[in-house]
């Protein structure tokens, strides 16, 4: 892979209504905030990529909304439909093919729609979709398969929401920001058994930016860039039951090969912090399963382990991650910003020390069906 | 947000994307359902190649990537495999929370059947066995079989 | 620059007002069956996959996870990718950079839809801003009358002239084993047909059908192994800014977005006379005054030219630039499908496998993509490696 680095970030503060602003309004913030970021003009920038979703925009075209929003006037633009991981990927693959640089834009009001209904619409239409289950429910039953597996108790998974709440607390951005116990969680409001209040992602509205450019514009940038070493996608069987809930296979091949395209051969040695999506709380310990940080069942302990934490062997999550704020899409390239952050040595109250390698997640469908991760650093 | 917009109520406009479905359910999804219907039996179909029995039945197995045509009969009967207990309440849901989805491997296949379990709610765990019960008017849906009963 | 890339394959399901047999999963697996076959390769070969169509349209939230059992992308990289009407070409082109970046060898690129599965009107009118465009201009019918009668009104064009498009490319689908509807039209049978939205008649604008399309792309020097001609994409251009309807709707200027992406992709072929240098045109035109007014802003004829244009038959089978052999968008219609079928048929023309429909000694094809807020995409393929 030709040497491509992110050069320019940005993000609006999440939060659970933006009363004042339509998408149009937060993505003009967040490209020209990117693109200040970067010390580059909108004539600097010759590709971009939307990432938005019809359902839950509530509109057909939903990348209608932002083209003007987005300075895509006479350029090359396109619109991914999925995590904003997925939309930076695409945005990556135009700059390896001669692209200067793209913008990567996401959007997404949480305040504006019906996140069951529309999460309900991930489900087959003949066989499951009038069973009523939605995004909840689903993680509810695989966070089920994944404790029962492991003999993992509901204490373990509340402590990724301590943890995630109170690391949000550093995070400017974040929407929740709080200091709760394992008591707090384990007596919130039960939703979804094993999943209470508190193990939930809230509802977010939000957007961020990302502009990623080839060498030659890297160089002309005024941030330190933050090269990309690698990336990978998978998705996995469609059908719940077809699946092993408790066993994330996409993510394990996902990482394998961005792990392989970036070198990288332990990853608990050679990471230095990882911003993982985990709208759930049991979700950070299987995915960290799944990337390969720990053994199959193990991921329940690594917070009281103390690795995971701020100041551990490998921070997860340092923003507060996606329970504390969770506008969908976006959140994945708000994970991918904060990798970016952290490498550039900019994360503020959040840093992590000397991280200089990084690992950003995201995922799209049901309980984490198609994963896609990147690992990004300081050095070329 | 700008100071005079404090001082007001934001607008917003009311609406809702009203458009109506017609989803074709294919000759292998159509002979499922009508089995469901018409004679209270679940079917699942076998890839040749894996030998998975997959219920809901498939004209094609994704792992494979061939053509399934072969038919089995699966049991209405199986072991509870995961689940969760449904405590709130939104409009596509079929019953009222608080009611339990499960995944059950149905005797016979091999992959996880989700559906309802409506009874009982404080017994269901993982490796209980457990029985579809049919509605007793049935229109060619996933919701003939009512639920799934503890044994 | 990226690396070449070529399509070496390619699928088509018979497309139909309504395919009750197969959910819209099973239709996807039809088409991709086929591509590969087409490509002699099988679904291990394949490294990554793209896929779009329009949620409202079958009402699946992430088709990508939804259909992966028939797109073959279990435990593959697949992405969505989904811009309205252009989606079958903003698909295409997607796969092509997936390639072209170096990180993938063959990639699978796959539009559907099933039409028949809810109210197309209905799901399209919600592309319009809900707080500012919904309640009036709204859906395709009216902005394409609007923008019909003003070019009527500039350059005196009749509806006959219109209804020659609409004779051209139904008579061209009875060559066309594919297409949805294979029953010739003339110009007295669209005057005839009742009026929708003046100027455009039933007979004037594109059926709903339901189908799928899958194309097999592969990098240089792999593509050479499995096509015998394979069809290298020379450009791809996107114009996909306007959010209002009334932005795009300044007439007098043409089809801006279309003037915009064919200017980029022929700089990027190297095409400076396109109606010398092209010698087949597969064009997104939704309804019949598109086959006259696009084709100047894509550059086949000077503004106001168009009737004289194609009245001379320079557009039909046998003229100077045939267009749409296949019988176009007014033939068959699978929205999310579409574009990437105009891009299918133009790989088929380039690599000689268009039967009753080939048009001879074919080097360079355009194809084009249609839809959102009068956006446009343009694609050329070629039997020259560039």
């Amino acid at each position: 892979m030709d040497n491509a680095a992110i050069v320019g970030v940005a993000q609006t503060k999440y939060e659970r209504r933006k009363k004042d602003q339509i998408f149009a309004d937060m993505v003009f913030d967040v490209t020209r905030a990117a693109l200040d970021d970067a010390g580059l003009g909108i004539g600097d920038i010759d590709s971009v990529v939307t990432v938005s979703n019809d359902f839950f925009d509530g509109r057909t075209i939903s990348g209608m909304a932002v083209g003007d929003a987005c300075g895509g006037e006479d350029k090359n633009i396109s619109t991914v439909s999925g995590d904003g991981t997925f939309g930076a990927f695409y945005g990556l693959m135009r700059v390896l093919s001669g692209y200067k640089a793209t913008i990567v834009v996401a959007h997404y009001k949480g305040s504006e729609g019906s996140v069951p209904i529309t999460t309900n619409g991930m489900f087959d239409p003949i066989f499951h979709r009038h069973l009523g289950l939605d995004a909840i429910s689903s993680a509810a039953i695989q966070a089920n398969v994944y404790m029962t597996r492991y003999g993992i108790r509901e204490e373990d998974m509340a402590q990724v929401s301590v943890k995630n709440h109170g690391n949000a607390k550093n995070n400017p951005f974040a929407q929740l920001p709080m200091d709760i116990t394992v008591a707090d969680v384990m007596k919130s409001r039960k939703i979804a058994e094993p999943l209470k209040l508190l193990d939930c992602c809230p509802i977010s509205d939000g957007a961020a930016a990302i502009i990623i450019a080839n060498e030659e514009i890297a160089a002309k940038g005024t941030k330190k860039p933050v090269w990309i070493k690698g990336v990978a996608h998978c998705c996995e069987e469609y059908f719940l039951g077809d699946r092993d809930l408790a066993n994330p296979v996409a993510l394990r091949d996902a990482a394998k090969r961005a792990y392989a395209m970036a070198g990288i051969k332990d990853p608990v040695a050679e990471i230095d912090v990882a911003e993982v999506l985990e709208p759930f709380s049991y979700m950070e310990p299987l995915w960290l399963e799944g990337l390969g940080f720990c053994k199959p069942g193990e991921g329940g302990q690594l917070i009281g382990k103390g690795m995971t934490t701020m100041g551990g062997k490998l921070p997860v999550n340092p923003s507060g991650g996606a329970l504390s704020a969770n506008p969908i899409l976006v959140a994945g390239l708000a994970r991918l910003i904060e990798a970016a952050l952290q490498v550039r040595g900019e994360a503020g109250a959040r840093q992590v020390k000397n991280a200089d390698t990084a690992l950003a997640h995201g995922f799209n469908g049901p309980c984490g069906q198609s994963h896609c991760v990147w690992i990004v650093s300081g050095k070329k | 947000m700008a100071e005079w917009l404090k001082n007001v109520e934001p607008l917003t406009l009311k609406g809702q994307i009203a458009v109506p479905y017609t989803w074709w359910v294919g000759e292998t999804g159509s002979r499922f359902l009508i089995s469901l219907r018409d004679d209270q039996k679940i079917l699942g179909t076998r890839c040749k190649a894996c030998g998975t029995v997959y219920v809901p039945p498939r004209k094609n197995c994704g792992r494979c990537f061939v053509d399934i045509d072969e038919w089995v009969d699966v049991a209405d009967e199986g072991v509870i495999e995961g689940y969760t207990i449904v405590h709130y309440a939104y409009p596509v849901q079929p019953v009222k929370p608080p009611f339990a989805y499960v995944l059950i491997k149905l005797d016979g296949t091999d992959v996880g059947f989700l559906h309802l379990i409506k009874n009982d709610l404080g017994r269901i765990k993982n490796g209980l066995r457990v029985k579809a019960k049919f509605k007793g008017e049935r229109t060619g849906s996933i919701l003939d079989i009512d639920s799934f009963e503890l044994i | 620059m990226g690396r070449r890339v070529a399509i070496v394959g390619t699928g088509q399901t018979y497309h139909k007002s309504h395919r009750p047999d197969v959910t819209s999963r099973e239709m996807i697996n039809e088409a991709v069956t086929v591509a590969l076959a087409d490509a002699e390769l099988t679904i291990r070969d394949i490294d990554a996959i793209v896929i779009g169509n329009m949620d409202h349209f079958e009402s699946i939230n992430y088709v990508d996870a939804y259909s992966v059992e028939g797109s073959g992308g279990v435990m593959k990289p697949i992405m969505k990718v989904s811009t309205g009407g252009t989606t079958g070409a903003t698909v295409a082109i997607a796969a092509y950079y997936h390639v072209a970046s170096g990180l993938f060898e063959r990639v699978l690129a796959i539009g559907f839809e099933k039409n028949s599965e809810s109210d197309t009107t209905g799901a399209i009118i919600t592309c319009s801003d809900p707080v500012w465009d919904r309640f009036s201009y709204s859906g395709a019918i009216p902005s394409l009358a609007t923008e019909a009668t003003a070019y009527m009104e500039k350059y005196g064009a009749t509806q006959e002239d219109a209804a020659l498009i609409g004779e051209r490319d139904r008579n061209n689908a009875m060559n066309n084993p594919f297409a949805h509807l294979h029953r010739p039209l003339s110009v007295a049978d669209i005057m005839n047909s009742p009026m929708l939205a003046y100027p455009i008649k039933l007979g004037d604008i594109c059926p709903r059908s339901d189908g799928a399309c899958a194309c097999v792309l592969a990098a240089d020097g792999v593509a050479q192994k499995i096509a015998k001609r394979p069809a290298w994409f020379k450009a791809a251009a996107v114009r996909h800014t306007y959010t209002w309807f009334g932005d795009s709707t300044d007439y007098n200027k043409g089809l801006v977005s279309m003037q915009r992406a064919s200017k980029d992709a022929y700089a990027q072929a190297g095409i400076t006379k396109p109606v010398d240098e092209i010698d087949v045109a597969e064009l997104y035109l939704p309804y019949t005054w598109a086959g006259l007014k696009w084709i100047e802003d894509i550059g086949f004829c000077g503004p106001g030219e168009a009737a004289k244009f194609v009245g001379e038959r320079n557009t039909h089978m046998g003229g100077k630039i045939p267009i749409n052999p296949s019988g176009g968008v007014i033939s068959t219609n699978c929205i999310g499908a579409t574009a990437l079928l105009r891009v299918a048929e133009a790989a088929i023309q380039v690599m000689g496998k268009g039967g009753a429909r080939q048009v001879p000694d074919v080097k360079n094809a355009l194809a084009t993509g249609f839809g959102g807020c009068f956006w446009s995409d343009v694609v050329i393929l070629s039997t020259e490696r560039p």
